[in-house]
């Protein structure tokens, strides 16, 4: 059944593990309320109905990797009021993103028998280098009740509400000891967005970086503190920084400046 | 019609990105393709050079539905190199974190992805509109399965708490406790899910497949054990590339896994089921029979009652190993590195997924192979669509296009999973 007096919502694919888009499933809780104030127009991990747009709120998941991909993301935007990239991958080129750090035609033939017939770009790169975005929602995975909030605020013209500032503030809020202080581990908290409320740690165990950079960052001085005070060896600290957000920016200048 | 060409760029209600071409002449289905066009992301080539602690934490991103098979088929590589011993109740904890998975992937399929096929709507909030009560319940269900997710790997979606060796927290036995009653609901809407999958209308459909599973002498398999087919094939885990191969087809990219003796296989809830049902718990061998089905199945559409009869095992299962709990000592057992080969299989939701790793003394992965549920039916998948075409050629376009989705969804496929696999469709005129 269509119905026309509801904005229109759409969730795109491009190079990614779907699980971002399956968090819109796992709001077992507020799927059908979220369901009864939009409608879902283009969703085809969830329906084969395709409603055609413009849509009022498009939710990007994945990287942009072939060369039809990076065409395909301009006609998504030119149909999308508000385009949204949700997850890693989205913004920041996620774990696909590690073949920017070699040679692509080195990697294909480790996987394919046949690499003359693979189309793909040398890059896995974030949306926003290929066009305007409006908002990323971050996280390997996203946050589910982010996305609640996100798809409530932009409906309804507000700011989204999400945590810009780093684990490191989830943890203390938590009152969680320092994994890295008291346990000696590697942390990337310190440099990573809030959004998981400092999960890996509740845990013990160390931030692997899944919310990306926090703003304004300093992975130099965190890295420095690592290889100084803890004896981390240069391919370690690379590798810590190389995970699912490593093509983003701070992360990837601390990956390469200790690559040398 | 003697000539037509039935087409779906893009399959819905599958993980990842696919399409289906099917090509009739002279009233005789004469090509058939699972297409798929899912990006490749060459997880086997980034993870030479990881250290080799790291694999859960980076294969679980190959698959947001499945990150639990995973990071079990992983970890097991890496601690059968290591010559580690995971047992007692950190291995079954392992099992309650998998039947977590199967109850949220499994009850997400039923439910949301495969139940819309047999009730003709197009997705699960139209299914909604007619038993709002029926899909509540189904929602309530996944998240059970998703809270044991939480609770023990500490999110749903590629779990965090998974390390080789164990944990890196295990919970007390108060924690686990708390999942005991919404468990107990989950298992009586299990059933109710049995009974709900039966009434549904299924084609008259069977195929002679060469069923592929793990099977264990102890209990319904979710990881160890021997790969077992219903064909002959009885082999241990780390002898798999002896019996079994990904193969080249001659006009496409495309690796298929094949059994080297024979051919096509299937792997899957179908199969898992048919080469253990001797294993299941006495409530889900019981719900199985009550539902109509014998002690194997050979019906692809009916792979929803046996999802609908593994869940019923999921829950009970879960119920049993809390119920069992004791907490260990340590959440997990130390692994020193060797360079060696290791190998893994898990029994994912939608099939065996096996992984092959070879380390350095270092503890630096030197190679790795990863072989997908999708990948190994992808085969199989292409053979039911000619059979099923071949029989239904008279049905309408739409209809029989329809229907063909089905066939493909039988399967669950993980689109993103096999994205190592691409298959290039190239016109024979």
């Amino acid at each position: 059944m269509k119905d026309t007096s509801k904005p229109k919502v759409a969730v795109w694919k491009f190079a990614s593990c779907d699980g971002c888009q399956l968090s819109l499933l796992d709001c077992e809780d507020e799927l059908l309320a979220v369901a009864g104030a939009i409608e879902i127009a283009n969703f085809p991990e969830a329906s084969r109905r395709i409603v055609k747009g413009p849509y009022e709120v498009s939710l990007v998941e994945g990287s942009i990797t072939t060369p039809h991909d990076a065409e395909r993301i301009h006609g998504i935007r030119r149909q999308s009021k508000f385009l949204v990239t949700i997850g890693a991958c989205a913004t920041a080129g996620g774990i696909q993103a590690l073949r920017n750090f070699a040679n692509v035609k080195d990697f294909i033939p480790m996987v394919y028998a046949h690499p003359e017939y693979i189309h793909t770009l040398g890059k896995s790169t974030p949306i926003a280098d290929h066009i305007p975005v409006d908002f990323e929602l971050r996280g390997c995975p996203i946050n589910k009740y982010h996305l609640v909030e996100l798809v409530n605020a932009l409906l309804n013209g507000r700011k989204p509400n999400i945590p810009t500032d780093s684990v490191c503030m989830e943890c203390k809020r938590r009152g969680i000891t320092c994994v890295m202080v008291s346990a000696g581990m590697t942390c990337l908290g310190p440099v990573t967005q809030a959004g998981c409320n400092a999960l890996c740690p509740s845990y013990n165990r160390g931030c692997f970086g899944c919310f990306g950079p926090k703003e304004t960052p300093n992975p130099d001085s965190l890295a420095d503190w690592w290889e100084k005070e803890m004896h981390l060896s240069k391919p370690e600290i690379v590798r810590a920084f190389r995970g699912f957000n490593a093509y983003a920016e701070p992360f990837r200048k601390a990956s390469e400046r200790h690559e040398k | 019609m003697k000539n037509r060409t039935i087409k779906v760029d893009y399959l819905a209600r599958v993980e990842g990105e696919g399409g289906l071409y099917v090509k009739v002449k002279d009233n005789k289905v004469a090509d058939v393709k699972l297409n798929i066009f899912e990006p490749p992301r060459f997880y086997e080539a980034f993870l030479r050079g990881r250290h080799f602690t790291e694999v859960p934490d980076i294969t679980a991103r190959i698959c947001g539905i499945c990150p639990v098979a995973y990071q079990t088929s992983s970890v097991r590589a890496m601690e059968t190199a290591c010559g580690a011993t995971v047992d007692g109740q950190l291995r079954a904890l392992r099992r309650l974190l998998y039947c977590g998975e199967y109850i949220e992937s499994h009850v997400l399929h039923i439910y949301m992805l495969h139940a819309p096929d047999f009730l003709g709507c197009e997705d699960v909030l139209d299914i909604a509109k007619v038993h709002p009560d029926l899909v509540k319940k189904a929602l309530r269900l996944k998240k059970i399965g998703n809270d044991i997710m939480v609770l023990l790997g500490g999110r749903e979606i590629h779990p965090i708490n998974v390390r080789v060796g164990g944990f890196y927290k295990v919970p007390t036995k108060n924690e686990l406790q708390t999942l005991v009653e919404p468990l107990t609901w989950a298992l009586d809407f299990a059933l109710a899910t049995v009974k709900f999958t039966a009434t549904l209308n299924f084609p008259d459909f069977e195929q002679d497949y060469e069923y592929v599973s793990l099977r264990h002498p102890d209990e319904y398999p979710l990881f160890d054990g021997r790969f077992v087919s219903n064909k002959g094939i009885d082999c241990a885990i780390d002898e798999y590339p002896q019996y079994f191969e990904e193969q080249h087809v001659a006009h496409s990219t495309s690796l298929h896994s094949v059994v080297k003796a024979r051919g096509a296989y299937h792997v899957g809830p179908l199969a898992r089921y048919s080469l253990n049902f001797d294993k299941l718990p006495e409530v889900a061998r019981k719900a199985a029979k009550k539902a109509g089905l014998k002690e194997t199945c050979f019906n692809p559409f009916k792979s929803i009652i046996v999802r609908a009869v593994e869940t019923v095992f999921a829950c009970n299962e879960a119920l049993r190993i809390i119920s069992e709990y004791k907490m260990p000592e340590r959440p997990f057992v130390d692994v020193t590195p060797q360079a060696a080969v290791g190998h893994g299989a898990s029994e994912a939701p939608r099939g065996t997924l096996y992984h092959r790793y070879r380390i350095g003394a270092d503890g630096l992965i030197q190679e790795a192979r990863i072989v997908p549920p999708t990948s190994q039916n992808q085969k199989i998948i292409e053979s039911d669509l000619a059979a099923y075409v071949g029989k239904h050629l008279k049905l309408s376009e739409e209809k029989l296009t329809w229907q063909c989705e089905q066939v493909v969804r039988n399967y669950d496929p993980c689109i993103s999973c096999s994205c190592h696999f691409l298959k290039l469709h190239i016109d024979r005129q």
